[in-house]
């Protein structure tokens, strides 16, 4: 853990309504370089509306967010992505007709080279098909075998590989992550686990949003408490108990600012 | 069954079942999954088996010509309808911008004198910007496609018919814009040009479905909007890009047309609406979005016209071409939810 560097991603104030409900409410959030930072928190505990905002899924209504240190505005999810920020969804964000590789690549797609590509727009199927064997590869996510396979073919573990892949191949300084391993065997999970500390280790900044408290205390550096739409403190596995994150969480207890 | 010889405990029955070979049903979904215009292919070839088994002069090139042209302008129009049923939606004001399309391009020229060429190029601005309407409803007042293009069908047929003032244009033989009723002939195939530009329409359009980004957008969008906004794409885009294409399309329909009847019509192609659909959904494109192929609606509109022209031949009452129609709308519509339900 770094504490000593700038925060490459920063959240100050957030203030999120949803009609009278409130989803978040004056919530801080700093992610440093090379950490992995969980979120937890009990369901509607503002823990998704969080990094929908972090993601540019949703515009915060107040507060400001801030990549490097310098204020941006995300008005869509394209916006996280230009400036580095990769984001796997809890409801898996892939189309179910496309193949693997199309999946990977939806939205930034490679064209050929030469008149075929800048005149005709063609694509360089081959290359993304390529490409993403790479990445799946490199990522050691070993149940998708065949990459030309449609996504809606796939079991719930294989998709959810499939959108961390995404996420782990263009992500350049962020990767969110919102419960990956709900959906999956106890193979997958360590699967999952290991990317996010290869992730860590490539440098990346991780958010990981999770239920699993066993997960949660293997793989993070720091542990942001979402409760009732607010931060309840940032505690880190060292300091404190998996008893103490869920009494802090259901507001049993109260953590004491040090 | 994989029993080791060194007596080690089998694979889990379940995993086993699971590897058990794929059964014939299952080789036929998995096909059509990825080849969704093959049943309507094997529909067409047995029509044409069948057709031509009643009566032999089915196969004749010149009754086969016919059938090409006849196919032209629904066709050109159900290339334009695929693209938008692929993106969920649908279009039940595509036959009417196109009536309104071709008498636009033939007035220009009857009252107004303007070239022809200038005229068709007037004609398909009007049949973008018609498109474009529909397509900014859909996406800024985020009505649904059925509302909005159920509202513009009357819109588009009322501006139609007072435009014309119930009257039909001719123009006169050798006209630029009839030159899409001109016969090219191809040994004793004689088609028109307009079955060639439809053909080209097709390649074009096809060509952009699986070969380009914003083809792939467009799948992606119409299988799931949500997730496709989230992957970066930007929907709205996609989507008024699609009625804005199929407003091309529409405008070669109305071309072709226009060569059919010999100027402008206001009463011509009423039923274009529902025969574009009609040739989509036959085709195998899904009318839930995201699933299907342009060559479908080809496959599509050549079945329904290959039924007309069969039936005629055979000596049969024409009823059971309308009665067939609608088995096969029906038929259709069930293969694909079996393809959409059941998993590989």
């Amino acid at each position: 853990m770094t504490q000593k560097a700038f925060p490459i991603l920063e959240a100050r104030g957030l203030v999120k309504l949803f009609g009278r409900v409130v989803g978040l409410d004056d919530v801080d959030l700093a992610l440093y370089p090379g950490e992995v930072l969980a979120v937890i928190g009990d369901n509607g505990a503002g823990k998704s509306t969080l990094i929908k905002c972090l993601s540019g899924a949703l515009v915060p209504d107040r507060g400001g967010i801030l990549v490097n240190g310098a204020e941006v505005q995300f008005k869509r999810p394209q916006d996280a992505r230009d400036a580095g920020i990769e984001t796997v969804y809890q409801n898996l964000a892939v189309a179910p007709a496309l193949d693997i590789a199309s999946n990977l690549f939806l939205a930034r797609e490679i064209r050929r080279k030469g008149p075929l590509g800048s005149v005709l727009r063609m694509l360089d199927t081959g290359e993304m098909k390529r490409q993403s064997a790479d990445n799946i590869k490199r990522l050691g996510i070993s149940t998708l075998q065949n990459i030309g396979q449609a996504v809606e073919t796939l079991s719930g573990g294989q998709r959810q590989a499939v959108a961390v892949a995404r996420a782990a191949a263009f992500g350049s300084k962020v990767v969110i992550l919102d419960e990956p391993t709900a959906a999956l065997g106890v193979r997958e999970t360590a699967q999952v686990l290991r990317l996010v500390r290869d992730l860590r280790a490539n440098g990346l900044a991780v958010i990981l949003i999770s239920h699993n408290m066993p997960n949660v205390f293997e793989v993070a550096d720091r542990i942001h408490i979402q409760r009732l739409g607010a931060c309840a403190g940032v505690i880190t596995p060292k300091t404190h108990s998996m008893e103490d994150a869920v009494a802090i969480m259901t507001g049993a207890r109260k953590l004491e600012r040090t | 069954m994989t029993i080791s010889i060194d007596g080690e405990a089998a694979p889990a029955t379940a995993e086993d079942f699971l590897n058990r070979p794929p059964t014939v049903a299952q080789r036929v979904h998995s096909v059509l999954h990825r080849q969704p215009a093959l049943s309507p292919a094997v529909v067409l070839i047995l029509a044409g088996v069948a057709f031509g088994l009643l009566n032999s002069r089915f196969y004749h090139l010149q009754n086969l010509s016919l059938v090409a042209q006849q196919v032209a302008v629904v066709g050109a129009l159900a290339a334009g309808q695929t693209l938008v049923i692929l993106t969920a939606g649908i279009d039940l004001s595509i036959g009417a911008v196109m009536v309104l399309s071709s008498l636009v391009m033939s007035k220009l020229v009857f009252d107004q004198h303007l070239p022809g060429a200038a005229a068709l190029l007037v004609g398909a601005a009007i049949a973008i910007l018609a498109q474009a309407v529909n397509g900014l409803l859909v996406t800024r007042i985020k009505l649904p496609p059925f509302i909005v293009t159920l509202g513009t069908l009357s819109v588009f047929t009322a501006v139609t018919l007072i435009y014309a003032k119930g009257q039909t244009v001719t123009l006169q033989p050798g006209a630029f814009l009839l030159w899409t009723g001109n016969t090219v002939s191809l040994g004793a195939l004689h088609l028109t040009y307009g079955v060639l530009l439809m053909i080209g329409l097709y390649i074009v359009i096809g060509f952009a479905l699986r070969y380009t980004a914003w083809g792939r957008h467009l799948y992606a969008v119409g299988d799931d909007a949500e997730a496709s906004r989230l992957a970066g794409i930007s929907v709205n885009r996609v989507l008024l890009s699609a009625y804005m294409v199929a407003g091309l399309a529409i405008a070669v329909a109305a071309w072709i047309l226009v060569g059919r009847v010999g100027g402008g019509d206001p009463n011509s192609g009423l039923n274009a609406n529902l025969e574009s659909i009609t040739a989509v959904v036959i085709g195998g494109t899904s009318l839930f979005g995201g699933r299907g192929a342009v060559l479908g609606s080809l496959i599509g509109a050549l079945i329904v016209q290959v039924f007309d022209n069969g039936l005629a031949l055979a000596g049969l009452d024409p009823n059971y071409q309308v009665l067939a129609v609608g088995l096969l709308v029906i038929a259709a519509v069930s293969v694909d939810q079996w393809i959409r339900s059941v998993k590989a």
